[in-house]
């Protein structure tokens, strides 16, 4: 196979996503640390790290464009270009939520402790382990590792429920609980809110590896 | 799909050798169809079997039909003249006669006896030019020499001239290769309106092009047919891997 121009760009864009799916795990798993750990330099650090995150995503937008518009790219490389400029928008969305959890983090931190996080670690472990499996699908072009993944994002629902009616009767039975019950809702909503972004992921490197448009179907 | 041409099983040969290898193929009616491939791979031999340019070498000989309207073209006693009016041809390099604009496009019509009167001879001329989006930069110096027009110009003339006979169906030889990218689009934009009205074949080195003009693309290597897809389907998500080398650059 002869050695084309276009490759070596490719391999470059690979790696920037690579390091920005790594960077989006990190802050996800140093959020749900830094809450469960009561740790607020912990999650002043997941504050701090976001910004280099978005400099990531814009890197990887411009090269993209410029891959499309001077290399026309065609079949798997035209497909691989545009999953990665479609999955980078979404772990910067991803690094948001871990940067929502670590704000949350901060003002629990100052509050006494007033649940027990067991059903959290949970939930962010599932969802941490769901990231690293798309990001790992989408390295290896797994598309039938896409879909386990996509299958486990009820497992984070159905968390999100339970967590969300404990929460509830946390507030009824005790109202000085409230302010720290109504942030640990939101956490329980952004650890939910990147499941199904993990989802999108995996759907497009189905997109990637099959071409198939999985998405708002039965499959996905 | 109405076809309206139907390869079947065709072989080519140049004296002994073989240059293209069981071919079938269905082109339907009123699409473009786009033929890529590395040089010698035999886009442009098949192109012209489908009007027997190739009778006109001497040691050429074909196996395997060759159907248009249902019939085949390479059965004994086909009007080769009705046929090559009815399937057209333009090539890579222009090549207007060294006459008039206007006796260009009249040529044809009158020593196919098309034409009525010298009033209709001019409307058919005038309908041709327009068709080939040329009228409107030449109507008023229709009398002058051909060759005062611009490269791209001087393609769309004879565009217009194989137009004016009123053929069904276009072959284009690489129409564009040696235009420059605004005369190049000028064609393209023709090839897309042309397909309303006529069933065109293209062969093109320009995979960009064979993307924005065809509905279909044909995919030759060696003389063989390697692939014949929708073009979205081609340029997205090939079947054959040799395909998607070939579109990707990773050989060619």
């Amino acid at each position: 196979m002869e050695h084309r121009i276009i490759d070596q760009q490719l391999d470059l864009l690979r790696d920037k996503i690579l390091l920005l799916g790594g960077a989006t795990e990190a802050a996800v798993n140093r959020a749900m640390q830094a809450l469960v750990e009561r740790d607020s330099e912990l999650a002043k650090k997941v504050l701090d790290e976001d910004k280099i995150i978005d400099q990531m995503e814009l890197e990887i937008d411009q090269m993209s464009i410029e891959i499309l518009a001077l290399q026309q790219p065609a079949a798997h490389d035209l497909r691989f270009v545009i999953s990665v400029a479609k999955i980078t928008p979404i772990l910067e969305r991803i690094a948001d939520h871990a940067s929502s959890i670590a704000d949350a983090a901060i003002v629990l931190n100052n509050e006494p402790q007033i649940k027990n996080y067991v059903d959290f670690p949970i939930m962010a472990k599932t969802a941490a382990e769901m990231l690293r499996s798309a990001l790992d699908a989408f390295t290896s072009e797994d598309s039938q590792l896409s879909r386990e993944v996509i299958k486990r994002d009820k497992e984070i629902d159905s968390s999100y429920k339970r967590v969300f009616n404990e929460l509830l009767e946390m507030m009824i039975d005790n109202p000085q609980s409230t302010t720290g019950a109504a942030h640990l809702l939101f956490v329980a909503k952004h650890l939910e809110r990147i499941g199904d972004y993990v989802k999108d992921i995996c759907e497009l490197n189905v997109y990637l590896t099959e071409a198939a448009f999985i998405k708002h179907s039965k499959h996905s | 799909m109405q076809s309206k041409i139907s390869i079947k099983d065709l072989d080519f040969f140049y004296g002994k050798a073989q240059a293209l290898f069981d071919i079938s193929l269905e082109i339907p009616e009123r699409e473009v169809v786009a033929f890529i491939g590395p040089s010698g791979c035999g886009k442009s031999t098949f192109l012209r079997t489908l009007n027997r340019m190739n009778d006109t070498i001497p040691i050429a000989s074909v196996k395997g039909q060759v159907i248009i309207d249902g019939k085949d073209i390479y059965a004994p006693g086909t009007d080769v003249v009705a046929l090559r009016r009815k399937v057209g041809m333009v090539f890579q390099k222009s090549n207007p006669f060294p006459k008039s604009i206007f006796e260009n496009v009249a040529y044809g019509i009158r020593i196919n006896g098309i034409h009525s009167s010298k009033e209709d001879l001019n409307d058919r001329v005038e309908k041709a030019l327009r068709d080939a989006a040329l009228w409107d930069e030449v109507k008023d110096r229709l009398s002058m020499s051909a060759f005062g027009l611009s490269g791209g110009q001087q393609q769309r003339l004879c565009i217009a001239r194989a137009l004016a006979v009123q053929p069904d169906v276009i072959l284009m030889d690489e129409p564009a290769s040696a235009l420059d990218p605004i005369a190049t689009q000028k064609i393209e934009e023709l090839v897309v309106e042309l397909k309303k009205n006529y069933t065109i074949v293209i062969v093109t080195h320009n995979m960009q092009q064979a993307a924005r003009v065809s509905d279909r693309t044909a995919f030759f290597m060696l003389g063989k047919l390697i692939e014949y897809n929708p073009t979205q389907k081609m340029f997205t998500n090939p079947d054959e891997k040799l395909t998607e080398d070939y579109i990707t650059g990773r050989f060619g």
